[in-house]
């Protein structure tokens, strides 16, 4: 994982919600703008926004991709920094716009000069804004799952669990191959779900093991596949997402 | 010996992963034996930032000997001849073989043993010479046991990872002429070392494959634990070494880090038990070596990756296995299912070279990308990368002017390109985008609750009644 440089508190942020919060987990975008605003921070969401393009992407129709990464790139035309609440999305705009557009100068350098602004939820919450938050709820117990690409591009498995750990109520368990892939991968869920299903099984079940009443993640591909996992499978046990969990402990009011 | 092969055919991938993850018994031995070795790898690598240094060195040494792969190879070629050892180039499986049963029989020989060498698998050495009378025994006890039983190793560094030792005790029972059933692995280990000393005594031909060529001494070197190896390499009047010919590099102290990162990825030891380094056959005077020593180097598709800067990156392989050791997919479905030699990351992006992308193109798409395999190669071969790179040339024709790839565009479906032809209308348009995501949201209820390979485990994916960019107008 690369050292990032952060910049101060800003005033003012775009928000990039990602087509899964836009259409699958309005609520964790509403959540975000929540806790940002409680930041003394003003969110502006560019109303062109749709798709990192990561699903083309890694399935093999990267022309597809850059056509519609191409249009994400000119939504932020102000310096200010761009907040994006699912992990892997924000890394596809932060480690592979640049590649995507390798061949392209131009468009290439507006993706570099965009990367250096893409800032995942709570890596943007611990680093830039360097929140501090206090705990309003009950006892709680909780697992944290990260995608693997944002772990391992920006680290979000520290910065989810630094922002856990201020909360003092809440207890983090640690479960069983934590880092292992929850076999969402995009569409791979759609192409190999036996395999996928089987990640899929076995991650709810690590985390289920621990005790934990729920679990907590930033990252919205993660949080589909493992719900409607629980959900066929008659579980009650959930995952909620980072900015939803936050909110609700601290008494942000979206 | 050689049984008839009960592996899998090379089709049916779907049908194989579902077997496989129906099987509590695989999962299990999987999953264990994939945690005992990562466990082990971690702690040969305690301190990341060494770890990346070293492999950043491996790295080098890698794409160093593959950036001058042509001329080392006729370096190698002129010192292994100096040095008395006779060299042959092999197109493909076919002319290895060939030259494997012309060697044999210009010394009338009838009885091969093998040290392990996956290059012998991809060839498919033993089932070939046994078509013309040739027999062709393993001598490493992984290889000899899945042998027995007439498999394909399922893990390239131990062949035998998804047998428990029962089974292996009933193996040894039913396939070895008067062993009678015990689960005491010291016996089990003890009962195949007896039989394979007759064997090393006895064959006529030592096989062996190599771990690094090194081209500006003409030596080839060969990591190994069992002893077996050395045996292979020593005792027969004759040794034949078989390699791909990515396995060169220039100087001896190139292999130095190589082998400081090859046995700490694949089995986390620091060292191998033996460490073989061969440079001719037995010199005049010299008491013990073959009389005669050859080498085999093999393309089988190797110059196809070659020829491409992205996926040449693929041949800087050392074959330790790490990538499968901490895989997801592999740890599901263990390694037969993959129906090729190398099964795992390294397999889905190696195989559909030597096989070609009609055999192979659904291998690409058998990961999550989720990064583990790239993060623990010892050479840094970027993995992911490579297979995002082949699920495009899977699912497109080749175009005018780039050189295709065998096979290119047999994963082609239509539906998939018309879907994303789609995506790509709707969401490079963003007033498109608008109407399709709200239509999606307020017609919630038309969603279809069948929704091909998600709901197969899963609730239907059914879009929220209001989405946020119309919450945050509305909250405005």
């Amino acid at each position: 994982m690369e050292k990032r440089t952060y910049p101060g508190k800003p005033r003012d942020v775009y928000l990039y919600a990602t087509c899964l919060v836009d259409m699958f987990h309005p609520d964790a975008g509403m959540d975000t703008v929540a806790l940002l605003e409680r930041e003394g921070i003003r969110v502006h969401f560019p109303r062109d926004q749709t798709c990192c393009g990561q699903p083309a992407y890694t399935s093999g129709y990267p022309e597809e991709a850059r056509e519609v990464a191409r249009k994400q790139l000119d939504l932020f035309p102000l310096p200010w920094p761009v907040v994006v609440p699912s992990g892997s999305c924000g890394g596809m705009m932060r480690h592979h716009y640049p590649r995507l557009f390798a061949d392209e100068p131009e468009a290439r350098a507006k993706a570099l000069a965009l990367a250096d602004r893409v800032f995942e939820l709570s890596e943007f919450l611990v680093h830039v804004v360097q929140v501090k938050l206090t705990d309003r709820g009950s006892a709680e117990t909780v697992a944290l799952h990260t995608s693997c690409s944002a772990r391992r591009e920006m680290g979000t498995h520290l910065t989810g669990a630094d922002l856990l750990a201020q909360l003092c109520n809440v207890k983090l368990e640690v479960h069983g191959h934590e880092s292992e892939c929850c076999g969402f991968g995009g569409t791979f869920s759609l192409k190999q779900p036996d395999i996928s299903s089987a990640m899929a099984a076995d991650k709810v079940a690590a985390m289920q093991a621990t005790g934990a009443r729920g679990f907590i993640s930033a990252d919205c591909g993660c949080l589909l596949n493992l719900n409607h996992t629980l959900e066929a499978r008659k579980e009650a046990f959930r995952g909620e997402h980072l900015a939803t969990f936050l909110c609700r402990r601290t008494g942000a009011k979206p | 010996m050689n049984a008839p092969l009960n592996y899998v055919p090379r089709s049916d991938f779907k049908k194989r992963t579902f077997a496989a993850t129906q099987d509590p018994h695989l999962r299990q031995s999987f999953r264990s034996a994939m945690d005992f070795l990562m466990a082990k790898r971690q702690a040969q690598f305690p301190d990341q930032e060494a770890f990346e240094h070293l492999r950043a060195l491996g790295e080098e040494v890698r794409r160093y000997s593959l950036s001058r792969l042509p001329e080392l190879l006729e370096q190698l070629e002129a010192n292994l001849t100096r040095n008395g050892v006779k060299v042959h180039w092999a197109e493909d499986a076919e002319e290895a073989n060939a030259i494997f049963l012309e060697i044999s029989r210009s010394h009338g020989a009838t009885r091969l043993i093998k040290g392990k060498s996956m290059v012998s698998e991809e060839i498919e050495l033993n089932h070939e010479m046994a078509k013309h009378g040739v027999d062709c025994l393993e001598s490493d006890m992984g290889e000899y046991i899945v042998q027995l039983d007439g498999e394909k190793p399922s893990h390239i560094i131990m062949p035998a990872i998804h047998k428990t030792k029962e089974q292996i005790a009933r193996l040894f029972h039913e396939k070895v002429p008067g062993v009678d059933y015990t689960d005491s692995v010291d016996e089990l280990i003890q009962i195949g070392r007896r039989i394979l000393r007759e064997n090393f005594r006895d064959a006529h031909i030592g096989v062996s494959g190599v771990n690094f060529a090194v081209a500006e001494t003409g030596s080839l070197c060969l990591v190994e634990n069992e002893g077996n190896g050395r045996m292979c390499t020593t005792v027969p009047p004759v040794h034949i070494a078989i390699t791909g010919i990515e396995k060169v590099v220039e100087k001896l102290e190139h292999v130095v880090p190589l082998y400081t990162l090859l046995p700490r990825s694949a089995t986390g030891q620091a060292i191998t038990t033996y460490f073989n380094v061969i440079s001719g056959p037995r010199k005049p005077g010299e008491k013990d070596g073959p009389k005669e020593v050859h080498l085999i180097l093999l393309d089988n598709g190797r110059s196809q990756a070659y020829a491409d800067e992205q996926l040449r990156q693929t041949l800087q392989c050392i074959r330790c296995g790490a990538c499968m050791n901490h895989c997801p997919v592999y740890t599901r479905i263990g390694g037969h299912a993959y129906g090729t030699t190398y099964p795992g990351p390294i397999g889905e992006i190696v195989s559909p070279h030597m096989m070609g992308l009609t055999a192979t193109h659904e291998l690409p798409f058998a990961s999550s990308l989720c990064g583990a395999c790239g993060d623990v190669c010892p050479v840094k071969i970027p993995i992911p990368d490579i297979l995002m790179r082949l699920r495009r040339e899977a699912s497109h024709e080749a175009e005018p002017g780039r050189p295709a790839l065998r096979g290119q565009g047999a994963g082609r479906n239509r539906l998939v390109s018309l879907a994303f032809a789609a995506w790509r209308t709707i969401y490079s348009h963003p007033g498109l985008y608008r109407l399709y995501a709200w239509a999606a949201s307020r017609l919630n209820f038309l969603t279809p609750k069948s929704q091909l390979g998600w709901t197969a485990s899963r609730t239907p994916l059914i879009p929220a009644r209001q989405t946020l960019r119309d919450r945050l107008k509305n909250r405005a």
